[in-house]
């Protein structure tokens, strides 16, 4: 399986989302963002977090219409997957890839914790090495990640069963004291209609070692990895 | 020729920076002030003189990048 991790000028955890990307077993290339194609032969297009161009406008909002999102959304059109984290997330929101905007947290403070998600459904690309409903602890460190879309799309949401983690307490509970952000529905990732495009504002990817205190991210690039053949 | 374009967010779209403005203007005895809603103003200077091609650039400029058409308005005002 070969990985695109995108860099833009301000991303700051594609050195993290690499490294897992590898532990999971996968091949890794660092593409900048100015680039019209992805590395040929690329199965997963990872934008990661970070502050892309300082945050300047609205989060997301300049990296979205950089030149290689063409080809991030030719790739996802063509039924490609593609997974955004964090500032990744406010990319895909801003580009039009995904539904929807990260706002300024309800709390307008910065968050930066440790954070339970609940796994809504593990039939997905992403997911398929969860269990269905389980608790995943990993963190979260933003300050615009509070979900936010009008009623019909987040009703389409709900209804296509798109919504991919909510932010829940240690035994699975989504309630109201687990969504620190203010998120709709406690809403932290959500698919594309056709579930081949993941975005997520929590980072699994920080979450892969014991020495660290915990593994619980992995699931998400082992799901990734499974997805493809081994290259001999 | 130069214009001006004010982004504002729409009606029933939270603004908490909006918010805390408030709070800290009421905080520091301003009176009579019952909301206030944060938004961006834009001062673009445009190569043309032509009104129509002006308005045709900054309607661009608003539906590409200005504005999040999601939870933001656009107004756009030529000198």
């Amino acid at each position: 399986m070969k990985s695109a991790v995108i860099v833009f000028p301000g991303s700051n955890r594609e050195g993290d989302v690499l490294r897992a990307l590898k532990q999971a077993g996968s091949q890794v290339e660092k593409v900048w963002h100015a680039e019209t194609e992805l590395p040929k032969g690329t199965d997963l297009v990872v934008l990661p977090g970070g502050f892309s161009y300082g945050d300047y406008l609205r989060c997301g909002a300049i990296a979205g219409r950089a030149t290689v999102m063409d080809a991030v959304r030719a790739h996802a059109a063509r039924g490609g997957l593609v997974l955004g984290i964090c500032n990744g997330f406010q990319i895909l929101c801003e580009s039009g890839l995904l539904p929807g905007i990260l706002m300024r947290n309800a709390n307008l403070k910065f968050i930066c914790h440790r954070q339970f998600l609940r796994v809504e459904r593990n039939d997905t690309a992403f997911t398929r090495a969860y269990a269905k409903g389980q608790a995943i602890d990993v963190c979260v460190a933003h300050g615009e990640g509070n979900y936010t879309a009008d009623e019909d799309t987040l009703k389409r949401l709900e209804g296509e069963g798109r919504v991919a983690f909510r932010y829940c307490d240690a035994q699975g509970h989504v309630t109201p004291d687990a969504n620190r952000n203010g998120s709709m529905n406690s809403i932290a990732g959500i698919y594309s209609e056709k579930l081949n495009v993941l975005g997520m504002m929590p980072h699994p990817e920080n979450l892969i070692e014991d020495l660290v205190g915990g593994t619980d991210g992995r699931g998400l690039f082992e799901s990734l990895v499974s997805s493809f053949p081994r290259a001999a | 020729m130069k214009a001006r374009v004010t982004v504002t967010l729409k009606n029933g779209v939270l603004d908490p920076q909006g918010k805390a403005i408030e709070g800290a203007l009421k905080s520091l005895g301003v009176e009579g002030i019952s909301g206030v809603r944060q938004g961006k103003v834009f001062d673009i200077e445009l190569e043309t003189s032509d009104k129509a091609k002006a308005e045709a650039a900054l309607k661009a400029a608003c539906e590409k990048l200005l504005a999040n058409t999601v939870i933001e308005n656009y107004r756009v005002e030529i000198a």
